[in-house]
């Protein structure tokens, strides 16, 4: 350093410089220079990097909620869809189960009814058998007693008049009986 | 060749006259400052950070196009990899002075290889002083309006220690934390890029040496254009680390500041 400073010195220059020294007026020039570039920059320049970092985070984020709000409600829109399916097939099946439980018992609805009637038809056609039954044989007493007066006085009548006689009556009796039954 | 090379290396070797150059207004005047080669690149540098920033930002989409891609990744890599890696959820308020210090830095560290500019401003210590400056009055503010003044003090000079030892930690926190900070700030800075054009110079000043002392040196010459090419690389290298070092350090202070505990 020495040497320089002799060697600038030797070639004869007004005043050697020292470059340790700064210069007032470069001090002055940078500092104008150097103020003019951060008001610039700082004012106008970088508050809008900001700015656009924001609005692109904001852009980047709100996309993102945007997507997982579709997605959420898509997720919802399917367990209700699950619900309902489930819903539907328990539903079909109870539906399913009514029925056969409902045509069971109409089967044995009609069955029962079946039963009834038959039975009903059978006692009611007992029931007439036994009326017809007790009316002929009430006809058959009060016709027998009849008959049997009938025939008493008739042997009583022609008693004794002749034995030929009494066979015929007899025979007669016995004829007249039958038309009487056959009518 | 020897008529440039006399023109080229009039100054072998390079000196840190070859740091101050003429005026352009006045035209060729010594010793004015206001507006040379180095406050034009300046001024460029804040030109096309703007001028790139507003045109590619005009139209914020929320898909981005290309430009803004492009713009919105550095803005990006300093608010995430820097500001809240460094500093925290809190870090993204100073993301906008973090970035603004990056790209300025870079661009204008970024002359230094540029063809037919080749010299960084930030060769020259005003520059990074200021911006050293600026850290250094941020840290202590945030620290101070964080903590309130004497506590921010009390917490930043008075390590977790014992009693016995304080006396001895508490000068050299004060040393490391509010005396040497700015000047090592500047000072890499600064050093990085000055030495940087230094030796560029000398490669390339210095194959014309060679070349006017004997004309059987030309191979050397050759040699010694050929590392410049590779010097330049190493200096891009230099630069983006550079501007990532000095906006890195600014962030960690400021940290420092916030922080609660040691």
């Amino acid at each position: 350093m020495i040497n320089l400073y002799l060697a600038a010195a030797e070639e004869g220059a007004a005043e050697p410089h020292n470059p340790i020294i700064p210069v007032w007026q470069e001090i002055v020039v940078g500092s104008v220079a150097f103020a003019v570039l951060c008001f610039v920059l700082i004012k106008f320049v970088f508050p809008q990097m900001e700015k656009t970092f924001r609005a692109r985070v904001d852009a980047i984020e709100g996309g993102i909620k945007r997507a997982e709000a579709a997605q959420a409600e898509a997720n919802e829109l399917l367990e209700q869809y699950r619900a309902q399916l489930a819903e539907a097939r328990t539903e079909a099946a109870r539906i399913r189960d009514e029925a056969r439980a409902d045509a069971e018992g109409i089967r044995q609805d009609v069955l029962a009814k079946a039963r009834e009637e038959s039975d009903r038809i059978i006692a009611a056609g007992n029931e007439q058998l036994a009326a017809q039954r007790e009316s002929i044989v009430r006809e058959l007493r009060s016709e027998v007693g009849t008959l049997a007066v009938d025939l008493a006085s008739k042997i009583v009548g022609e008693a004794l008049a002749d034995e030929a006689r009494t066979r015929g009556t007899v025979e007669r009796f016995i004829s007249d009986l039958d038309s009487a039954g056959r009518r | 060749m020897i008529g440039q090379s006399t023109v080229l290396a009039a100054a072998f070797p390079p000196s840190v006259e070859d740091f101050y150059l003429p005026s352009i207004l006045p035209w060729g005047e010594h010793d004015n400052y206001w507006f040379t080669k180095i406050t034009l690149l300046v001024w460029l540098a804040v030109a096309v950070i703007i001028v790139f920033f507003l045109m590619s930002y005009r139209k914020p989409q929320l898909v981005p196009t290309k430009k803004q891609w492009l713009a919105e990744s550095i803005y990006g890599f300093v608010r995430n990899n820097i500001a809240v890696d460094m500093i925290g959820p809190a870090g993204v308020r100073f993301a906008p002075y973090l970035t603004t210090l990056f790209c300025f830095i870079l661009l204008n560290n970024f002359w230094g290889i540029v063809p037919f500019v080749q010299i960084s401003p930030m060769s020259h210590i005003a520059f990074p002083a200021v911006l050293a400056v600026i850290s250094y009055v941020m840290f202590i503010y945030v620290g101070a309006r964080h903590h309130g003044f004497g506590k921010y003090f009390m917490h930043a000079l008075k390590p977790p220690a014992p009693w016995f030892i304080l006396p001895l930690l508490v000068p050299i926190e004060f040393f490391s934390t509010f005396l040497v900070r700015p000047f090592s700030l500047a000072v890499r800075l600064f050093a990085n890029m000055f030495a940087g054009h230094m030796l560029l110079l000398v490669f390339t000043l210095g194959g014309f040496a060679m070349l006017s002392a004997n004309a059987l040196y030309a191979p050397f010459a050759v040699l010694s254009w050929g590392l410049t090419i590779a010097l330049t690389l190493l200096e891009f290298l230099v630069i983006c680390l550079q501007a990532y070092v000095f906006t890195v350090l600014t962030a960690s202070y400021v940290q420092g500041a916030l922080a609660d505990e040691h």
